[in-house]
C-alpha cells in the first residue's frame, strides 16, 4: 500500500519475461522505454525484475538492455509460470521497494500477472498502452492507449499511488540496441512459498507446432477478404517467400478459417513493426491498422480507389490482387534470379 | 455446484463512427452487446449445470440499461441475475470495479459458496483483460485466464482440469476449486434457446443492488474515488499520412508492380536476403 512519503530514488521498473531460459524481446523494448522516460524523470533510475528457475545466467543480458539493478528472484517453485506465486513474490518486491513507474509485456502471462499484481498493491494499471512519456508539469507517467476498439486514443494518469502500471504488447515500441555497459547490481531475492501452497498445477504443456513468429518479421505480405479464400493465401504464401518474408492477415479472414489464428494482425490479433508491410485485399480498418501502422513502409494493393487503407500506404496500387500478387512475384523472382547468378 | 458469471454491456464497437467533422466519437446510436467473450461464459456454467445440478447466477455492474445483457443471460440458461447499479460505482477504473464484483461475489458466496466464477477473456471496449485477475486476488481463489476448455469438474474432490491457451500452445492445469477462470469463446459454442426459457427470460427481472443495499460497499473503494486512474484526455488518433497511387487500368499491371518495387525499395530487400542466402555481404 501506499505510505504517502515519496522513495529517495524514483525507480522505474521493468518485468523481464522469461520462458524456458529465453527472454522475451518484449523486455527489452519496455527497458528502451524505460531509459528514455528515465532521461525525463530527474533522478531516476532503471532496474529490472527478474523472476523465475535457473534464471541468473539472464542477468548479464538484462544488465546490457539498460537496467542498473536486477533484482533476481530465483526459486523452484517458479520453475512453470503460475499466477500466484509469481504475482506474490513480485507484490512483495513492489512494496519493499516503491517503484514509481512498474513497466510490464502485454504478454498472455504479463496480462495474467499485471492485474493481479496491480491488485495486490492496491495501484492503477494501463493495460495496452501504444505510448509512454513523462508529463512534464507532473512528473508522472502519462500512458496513452487506444480504446473503443482503436476508434479513441486516451492518455491515463496515476497521480496518487504507486507503482504507477503499465502494460505494452510485443513491437509496439522499438527495439533498443544494447550498450556496452560491464554488469550492475545483482539483488538476490529470497522468496518462500512451497509448492503445496500454490492451487494450480500444471500438468502438461501441448505444443503448438513452432509457428513462425510473425511480430518479428521484417516483412510480412498480408491478405484480407480481397483474397477470396484460401487458394489466395497460396500465392502471397509465394510472395511473402520471394521477399524472404511472412504471412499476415485480417480477421475476417481467420474467423473464416482461410488461415491459421497465429497470423492475424490488429486490434485482437498481433502488432507488428516489419520493414515492409504489402496489405493485398484489406480495407484497412482501423482495428486493422492499430496492428501494422508502426511498418516502415506500407504498400496497399486493393481494387477500390476509396478502400481506407491507401489513407495510410506510402504507395498504393489500385487493381485486382490476382493480377498484381503474381505480376510482383515474377519481378521479384526475375530480379533474385538474376543476382544468384551474378553472385 | 454453484456457478457465478460475471459479464458486462459493451458498445458494439465495429459500429463506431467517428464524426468527419469534429474528428470525435459519434457515441449516440451506438448498438449495445453483451460482451461477446462473457456469452461463452454463461454457456460454459450452464453446461457445468446441466452436468452437476445447482445454479448459475450471473452478476454485472453498469447501467440501468444492462439489464438487457442480463436478461440475455437468463434466456441462455442462467438462473439468477443481479445488476449492481448505482451512480456512486460510475467512473471506476479496474482496480474499483474489480472491489465491486469481489463484494458482490463474497455476499452472494455467504449464501452458496461458488464452486467456479467466470469471466470472458477480456472487454471488447476497454480491453484491459485486468478485472478477472482482479477479482481473484480480492476473493483469494486461484485464477486460470485464457482458458479454452475445461477437462473434468469434480464438485464433490472439489478439484478441476482446465487447458489454457498460451503463446507456446496449451498449458493442462490442474487447479482446486474454487477457481476463477477468463474464458476464450473456444470455451463452449453458444447454443440457441430454447422457446421455454425465451419466455422465462422475457418475464425475468434482475434484482438491483446499490451501493447500500442489500450489501454495503466501501464508499472510498468504488467509483470514481475508489479509481486510482483518470483520464488525462482523449483524442482521436492521427492517421498516418497517405501517399502515392498508381492505377493499374491507367498503366498496366507490368509498369505498375515495377514502379512499387521501386518506390518501396522491395528489390533491396530481396538484394539482401538473397546475399544472406549466399553467405555474401552486400555493400
Ligand atoms: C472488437 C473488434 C476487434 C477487431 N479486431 C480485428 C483485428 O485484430 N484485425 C483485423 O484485421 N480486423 C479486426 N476487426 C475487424 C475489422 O473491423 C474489419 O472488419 C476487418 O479488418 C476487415 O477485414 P478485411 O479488410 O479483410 O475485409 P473487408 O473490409 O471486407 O475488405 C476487403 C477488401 O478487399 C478488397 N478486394 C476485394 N477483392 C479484391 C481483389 N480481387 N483485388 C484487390 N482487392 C480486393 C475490397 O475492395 C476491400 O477493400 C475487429 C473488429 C472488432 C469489432
Amino acid at each position: 500500500m501506499n505510505n504517502g512519503d515519496q522513495p529517495a530514488i524514483p525507480r522505474i521498473w521493468v518485468l523481464i519475461e522469461q520462458q524456458e531460459q529465453q527472454v522475451h524481446p518484449v523486455s527489452w523494448e519496455l527497458l528502451g522505454a524505460a531509459r528514455r522516460l528515465a532521461a525525463d524523470l530527474p533522478g531516476s533510475i532503471v532496474e529490472a525484475v527478474l523472476p523465475g528457475y535457473q534464471v541468473e545466467s539472464l542477468a548479464a543480458q538484462v544488465f546490457r538492455y539498460g537496467a542498473e539493478r536486477v533484482y533476481l528472484i530465483d526459486e523452484s517453485v517458479l520453475a512453470p509460470y503460475r499466477n500466484l506465486p509469481y504475482a506474490v513474490a513480485v507484490s512483495q518486491l513492489v512494496i519493499t521497494y516503491q517503484p514509481e513507474i512498474f513497466l510490464i509485456g502485454a504478454t498472455t502471462r504479463g496480462r495474467d500477472l499485471a492485474g493481479a499484481i496491480a491488485t495486490r498493491v492496491g495501484t492503477g494499471l494501463t493495460a495496452d498502452c501504444t505510448e509512454l512519456a513523462i508529463d512534464p508539469a507532473g512528473k508522472i507517467l502519462a500512458a496513452t492507449r487506444p480504446t473503443f476498439g482503436g476508434n479513441l486514443m486516451a492518455t491515463i494518469l496515476c497521480r496518487r499511488h504507486r507503482p504507477q502500471m503499465a502494460t505494452v504488447r510485443p513491437r509496439v515500441l522499438p527495439m533498443p540496441a544494447p550498450l556496452d555497459t560491464g554488469p550492475g547490481d545483482l539483488v538476490r531475492v529470497p522468496f518462500a512459498m512451497c509448492e503445496d501452497d500454490v492451487p494450480v498445477k500444471r500438468l502438461r504443456l501441448i505444443r503448438a507446432e513452432e509457428r513462425p513468429n510473425i511480430e518479428y518479421a521484417d516483412v510480412i505480405v498480408a491478405g484480407g477478404r480481397g483474397v477470396g479464400g484460401p487458394e489466395g493465401f497460396v500465392l502471397l504464401e509465394e510472395l511473402a517467400l520471394a521477399l524472404g518474408g511472412m504471412v499476415g492477415a485480417s480477421r475476417p479472414v481467420v474467423d473464416a478459417g482461410w488461415i491459421d489464428p497465429g497470423h492475424q494482425i490488429g486490434q485482437t490479433g498481433k502488432t507488428v513493426r516489419p520493414k515492409l508491410y504489402i496489405a493485398a485485399g484489406i480495407s484497412g480498418a482501423v482495428q486493422h491498422r492499430v496492428g501494422m501502422s508502426g511498418a516502415g513502409v506500407i504498400l496497399a494493393i486493393n481494387s477500390d480507389p476509396h478502400a481506407p487503407i491507401f489513407q495510410i500506404a506510402d504507395l498504393g496500387i489500385v487493381g485486382d490482387l490476382f493480377d498484381v500478387i503474381p505480376e510482383m512475384i515474377r519481378q521479384v523472382k526475375g530480379y533474385s534470379d538474376a543476382r544468384q547468378a551474378q553472385l | 455446484m454453484h456457478a457465478i458469471v460475471a459479464i458486462k454491456q459493451v458498445p458494439d464497437t465495429s459500429n463506431v463512427r467517428i464524426d468527419p467533422e469534429t474528428g470525435t466519437l459519434i457515441r449516440e446510436g451506438v448498438p449495445a452487446i453483451i460482451n461477446p467473450y462473457d456469452i461463452h461464459a454463461v454457456e460454459a456454467a450452464v453446461q457445468l449445470k446441466e452436468q452437476f445440478g445447482g445454479r448459475v447466477t450471473v452478476i454485472t455492474m453498469g447501467p440501468p440499461k444492462a439489464a438487457e445483457a442480463l436478461i440475455e443471460c437468463i434466456e441462455q440458461g442462467a438462473d439468477r441475475a443481479i445488476l449492481l447499479t448505482d451512480r456512486k460505482f460510475g467512473g471506476a477504473d479496474t482496480l474499483a470495479t474489480s472491489y465491486v464484483l469481489a463484494h458482490a461475489i463474497e455476499a452472494l458466496n455467504a449464501e452458496w459458496p461458488a464452486d467456479i466464477i467466470l469471466f470472458g477473456k477480456q472487454a471488447i471496449d476497454g480491453d484491459t483483460a485486468q478485472v478477472g485477475p482482479g477479482v481473484a486476488v480480492r476473493l483469494q481463489i486461484p485464477l486460470i485466464t485464457y482458458a479454452i476448455a475445461i477437462e473434468s469438474f469434480d464438485p464433490v474432490a472439489r478439484t478441476a482440469v482446465v487447458h489454457r491457451r498460451i503463446e507456446q500452445g496449451v498449458e493442462v492445469l490442474q487447479t482446486r476449486l474454487p477457481v476463477l477462470l477468463t474464458v476464450e469463446k473456444e470455451i463452449a459454442p453458444v447454443r440457441r434457446a430454447p422457446l421455454p426459457r425465451m419466455i422465462t427470460a422475457a418475464r425475468y427481472q434482475p434484482e438491483v443492488w446499490t451501493a447500500e443495499t442489500p450489501v454495503a460497499f466501501d464508499p472510498r473503494q468504488i467509483g470514481l474515488k475508489g479509481s486510482p486512474t483518470v483520464v488525462g484526455k482523449a483524442y482521436t488518433p492521427a492517421p498516418r499520412a497517405g501517399g502515392a497511387i498508381v492505377t493499374v487500368a491507367d498503366c498496366g499491371v507490368e509498369a505498375a508492380v515495377a514502379r512499387a518495387l521501386e518506390v518501396m525499395g522491395i528489390l533491396d530487400t530481396v538484394r539482401s536476403s538473397v546475399a544472406a542466402s549466399a553467405g555474401v555481404e552486400v555493400a
